[in-house]
C-alpha cells in the first residue's frame, strides 16, 4: 500500500508526542515533580528518558559530572589560624604543558639567598584563550590548579585573571569535586605521613648517632 | 622474491621489492624508523603506474610534502593501500629545495590525488607539475608565501616551538596583539596596497570552470549563470563554498572553494609538543573528536613504539565506537534537514547524541572537546556508574532507537522517491578518487580499515563490514543505519570483554620522548579513513605533522559526482559525502 511507510513514520512521532504526556500523568500520580527538581532533570538525562527532553536553563541546570572543566583556578588551604597557604610551588609545569600557552607565572627569588621562592608572586591566566583541556590540573604534581565548574564565562572585554581572581579555597574545590578531593587528601596525606617519618627516622638516626 | 635490503623489515614483510621491480631507480629508505622506497621524481609516474597496475595499490591514502629545511631537501611522501586489505606502502620522491620545488603530479594515475597536491602547492610550495587546476586551496590566491614551510612565520609569532620562555620563571603577561601589531608582523605581496586590491582568486576560479563551456543539443549557444552556493547556506554545513555554472537546472560545472575555516592546524601542530597536539585534534572533526584522539594517537603510539593498556584499548573501541553511533544518527537526521524535513528527524537524532555526549562529559570532563587519549592509554578509568550507563544505552535504548528511526523513515515513500537512484559514485570512481568511509561502502567497495589493517583491538570482535551495492543516496542512507547496528555489536562484545587493570602503559608525563623517525597512524572514522603522518626529529616538538582528512579528500570527486544533475540534489549529494568544516579546511 503506497503511504504506509509514511503512516508507519507518523506513528512515531505520534508515540513521542504522547510520550510526554504520559510522563507527566505518571510521574504526577506519583506525587513527583518532573521539572524543576534534580530527580526530574536526572531522570531526564538518564537512559530511561522518554518524553519531553529539554533542560529549562537557566531555571533548570544540567547536574555537571564531576570530571566536567572549565577554565581552571588555582587552590588555597586554610590553616586553622585563618591565613591562607597557597598550594602552587610555582614549579611551572603547567605553563609549560599549556597547549595555548595562556599561563603566566612570576617566580620570586629571595632577595637574601637568591634560590626561588616555592610561591607564585603573579599568576595570570589568558580565560580567552583558554581551550579547557585540562592538561594543568592533570599534570599539577601539587593539585594547586583545579578546573573549574563555572561556566558562565561571557564578558564585555578580555578576560584575564590574576591571582586575586584564581584562588578559591580547599572547600570549594571539595564541593565541586568531592571524589577528587577525597583522593587526593588521601594521597598528600600519605606523603606527608611518609615524609615526616622518614624525618623522625633521620631524626632518630642523628640522636643514635650523637648518644655514641 | 629476493629479500628486501631495508633497515625495517617490518614495512616490506608482507610486501615485495621494489627496488628488484626498478633495479637503479627505486633505493630503499635508509634512514632508521622511516620505511618505504625512494623514487625519482623522473620516474615518479612511472613507478606509480606500476604499482596501481601490477601490485594493486588502487587508493592512494595520502600525499603530503615535507620540508627539510636544515638539510635543504623537501620531500612528496605518499600512502598508497589495496582496497582488498593488508598494509600499505609508502614511497616518496626527495628533490632539492630550491624554487621552483618541481614534483610530477599522479593525477592521471590516481586522480584523488586532485586537492592533496594542491594544498601541498599551497602550504609548501612544490609545484605539480602535469595538474591541470594547480591553484591554491586552502589560502587565497595571491597569499605571499606558502605557510607550511619551515622558514615562514605566522602573525603574532613568538617562537618556533612551545613552550614559549616567556611564560616562566618570568611570566610578565602582555597581550600579544599589544607585543607584536598585526601589521608589523604580516607578509604582503610586493606594491600591496588593501585598499586597491582586488581578488584575482575569483578571475582564475570563474577561469577554471569556463572549461566546461559546451554548446547545446542543437549547435546554440545558450547562456550559462555562475551561481555561488556559500559559504554561507544552510545547506553547505559550515562555510563552504561551491561555485557552479548551471545550465538551466542543471549543473555543468562546479568548483569547490575552501579555507573559510583554515587556522594552518598542521603548522599549530609543528609548533606544540606531542601532548599538546591531543586537545587541538579534538577541534579537527568536532563531531567525533574521540576519534581523532585514538588517531593521533595512534600515530604517536607507533612512532615511540609503546603498548596500550589492554583496558585502555577496550574503552578506545567503546568510545570511538559510541561516537560513531551518535555521528551516523546525526547524519541521518541533518540529512532530512538538507531534503526539507526540518527538525523533527534532526532532533530526535539529538536526544541520543545528547546522552552519549553526557558520558564523554562524564569520563573526559567535557561534551565534544573531550582530549580524553594519551600515549599508551586513555586519561582517566570510566567509573562504575558511567560503565553502568553505557550498558544501558548500548544493550537497551540504543537498539530501540535505531530501529524507531529504522522505522520512522527507512520507508517513508517520500524520502524513497527522493533518494532512490539519485547517484552518487560508483565504486571504481570511488576509489580512483580515495574517497573512503561510508560513501565508498554504499558504492559497494567493503572496505573498511577496522577489517582490512585491524588496530587497537578491533582483530577481536565479531562484526560485518557494512555494505551496499547502488551507490545512490538511499544507499548512502540505509548504510548508516547498517553501520550503527554494527557499531552496537562491537560495543556489545568490547563492554562484555573488557578488562580489569591499568589504564596507561605509561607513566603520565608532560613531555614525552620520542626518537626520531615517522609514522602513519590511521583509523576508520566515522566519516572515512583519519590518518595522522608525524615526522620527529626527535625533538619535542614534531617536525612535520600532518593529517589526512577524510572529510578533505572525500570532496574531491564532488565535481564528478554533480555534474548533469540537478542543483536540489547537489544539496543532498553534498550532504551525503558528510563533510565538517573543521576538518575539511583545518
Amino acid at each position: 500500500m503506497y503511504g504506509r511507510g509514511i503512516l508507519k513514520g507518523l506513528s512515531v512521532t505520534w508515540k513521542r508526542f504522547w510520550d510526554t504526556y504520559i510522563e507527566d500523568i505518571s510521574w504526577l500520580l506519583r506525587g513527583k515533580k518532573r521539572y524543576y527538581t534534580e530527580e526530574g532533570i536526572k531522570h531526564r538525562s538518564s537512559a530511561d528518558t522518554k518524553g519531553i527532553f529539554t533542560i529549562q536553563y537557566p531555571e533548570e541546570r544540567l547536574i555537571l559530572p564531576e570530571e566536567a572543566r572549565y577554565v581552571p583556578f588555582l587552590v588555597y588551604d586554610e590553616k586553622p589560624d585563618g591565613t591562607k597557604e597557597q598550594r602552587c610551588t610555582s614549579c611551572g609545569i603547567c605553563a609549560k604543558v599549556c597547549p595555548p600557552q595562556c599561563i603566566w607565572i612570576v617566580r620570586s627569588n629571595d632577595p637574601n639567598t637568591g634560590r626561588p621562592i616555592p610561591e607564585p608572586t603573579e599568576f595570570y591566566i589568558d580565560a580567552d584563550i583558554c581551550m579547557n583541556c585540562g592538561f594543568c590540573a592533570e599534570y599539577c604534581p601539587f593539585d594547586a590548579i583545579i578546573m573549574d565548574h563555572d561556566f558562565e564565562l561571557a564578558s564585555y572585554g578580555r578576560s584575564v585573571y590574576n591571582m586575586e581572581k584564581l584562588l578559591k579555597p580547599a572547600s570549594y574545590y571539595k564541593s565541586i569535586r568531592p571524589e577528587n578531593y577525597e583522593r587526593n587528601d588521601a594521597e598528600r596525606k600519605a606523603k606527608e605521613a611518609a615524609k615526616a617519618a622518614k624525618a623522625a627516622g633521620a631524626s632518630a638516626a642523628q640522636a643514635a648517632q650523637a648518644n655514641t | 622474491m629476493t629479500t628486501p635490503v631495508s633497515p625495517s623489515p617490518t614495512a616490506q614483510a608482507s610486501s615485495f621489492d621494489l627496488a628488484a621491480r626498478f633495479p637503479n631507480i627505486v633505493s630503499a629508505e635508509t634512514r632508521p624508523n622511516f620505511k618505504g622506497w625512494i623514487v625519482p621524481k623522473e620516474n615518479l609516474v612511472e613507478v606509480a603506474t606500476a604499482l596501481r597496475d601490477e601490485f594493486g595499490y588502487d587508493l592512494l591514502a595520502t600525499v603530503t610534502g615535507v620540508d627539510y629545511f636544515p638539510e635543504n631537501k623537501m620531500e612528496v611522501v605518499y600512502h598508497a593501500y589495496k582496497t582488498t586489505g593488508g598494509p600499505g606502502l609508502e614511497f616518496r620522491v626527495q628533490v632539492p629545495r630550491e624554487d621552483p620545488v618541481e614534483v610530477p603530479s599522479l593525477i592521471d594515475v590516481w586522480p584523488g590525488v586532485d586537492f592533496q597536491e594542491r594544498e601541498a602547492w599551497d602550504l609548501l610550495g612544490i609545484r605539480f607539475t602535469g595538474h591541470p587546476d594547480l591553484r591554491r586551496i586552502l589560502m587565497w590566491e595571491g597569499y605571499e608565501g606558502h605557510p607550511l614551510r619551515k622558514d615562514w612565520k605566522e602573525p603574532f609569532y613568538e617562537e618556533d616551538f612551545k613552550p614559549f620562555k616567556s611564560r616562566w620563571p618570568d611570566g610578565q603577561f602582555h597581550l600579544s596583539e599589544e607585543k607584536n601589531p598585526l601589521q608589523d608582523n604580516l607578509k604582503f605581496p610586493q606594491n600591496f596596497d588593501p585598499e586597491k586590491w582586488i581578488p584575482e582568486g575569483d578571475a582564475l576560479l570563474y577561469g577554471s570552470l569556463a572549461r566546461y563551456s559546451l554548446k547545446n543539443e542543437d549547435g546554440l549557444e545558450t547562456d550559462r549563470i555562475v551561481l555561488n552556493m556559500g559559504p554561507q547556506h544552510p545547506s553547505t554545513h559550515g562555510v563552504f563554498r561551491a561555485a557552479l555554472t548551471v545550465e538551466g537546472e542543471t549543473i555543468v560545472g562546479l568548483k569547490p572553494v575552501i579555507g573559510y575555516l583554515h587556522r594552518n592546524h598542521e603548522k599549530i601542530g609543528e609548533r606544540n609538543t606531542y601532548i599538546q597536539n591531543m586537545p587541538f585534534t579534538d577541534r579537527l572533526d568536532y563531531f567525533n573528536s574521540m576519534a581523532n584522539n585514538f588517531g593521533y594517537a595512534l600515530a604517536v603510539e607507533k612512532l615511540m613504539n609503546i603498548p596500550v593498556a589492554e583496558r585502555a584499548d577496550y574503552i578506545r573501541v567503546i568510545m570511538a565506537e559510541l561516537t560513531r553511533v551518535q555521528n551516523h544518527l546525526v547524519f541521518i537526521g541533518n540529512l532530512l534537514n538538507d531534503l526539507g524535513a526540518m527538525y523533527t528527524p534532526a532532533l530526535y537524532a539529538f536526544e541520543e547524541r545528547e546522552l552519549i555526549l553526557d558520558i564523554f562529559e562524564a569520563v573526559s570532563g567535557a561534551r565534544m572537546m573531550c582530549n580524553y587519549f594519551r600515549f599508551g592509554g586513555v586519561v582517566r578509568d570510566v567509573p562504575d556508574d558511567v560503565m553502568q550507563k553505557i550498558k544501558d544505552l548500548v544493550f537497551e535504548r540504543l537498539p530501540a532507537k535505531t530501529d524507531e528511526m529504522d522505522r520512522f523513515l527507512t520507508e517513508n515513500e517520500v524520502l524513497v522517491s527522493r533518494l532512490q537512484g539519485v547517484h552518487v559514485i560508483d565504486g571504481e570512481t570511488a576509489v580512483k578518487y580515495s574517497v573512503t568511509g561510508p560513501v565508498l561502502r554504499a558504492a559497494g567497495v567493503p572496505y573498511d580499515i577496522r577489517r582490512a589493517d585491524p588496530y587497537s583491538v578491533y582483530d577481536r570482535f565479531e562484526f560485518d563490514v557494512a555494505m551496499r551495492s547502488h551507490g545512490d543516496l538511499y544507499d548512502n542512507y540505509l548504510i548508516r543505519l547498517d553501520e550503527i547496528w554494527q557499531s552496537l555489536r562491537i560495543l556489545q562484545q568490547a563492554i562484555k570483554q573488557i578488562p580489569q587493570g591499568p589504564i596507561n602503559s605509561q607513566k603520565p608525563v608532560y613531555q614525552v620522548r620520542v626518537p626520531a623517525g615517522e609514522a602513519y597512524g590511521r583509523i576508520e572514522s566515522p566519516k572515512g579513513e583519519l590518518g595522522f603522518y608525524v615526522v620527529s626529529n626527535g625533538k619535542p616538538n614534531p617536525w612535520r605533522y600532518h593529517v589526512r582528512a577524510p572529510s578533505f579528500v572525500n570532496i574531491t570527486p564532488l565535481e564528478q559526482i554533480c555534474l548533469g544533475t540537478k542543483i536540489a540534489d547537489f544539496v543532498a549529494l553534498f550532504g551525503v559525502l558528510d563533510v565538517v568544516m573543521g576538518e575539511l579546511d583545518r
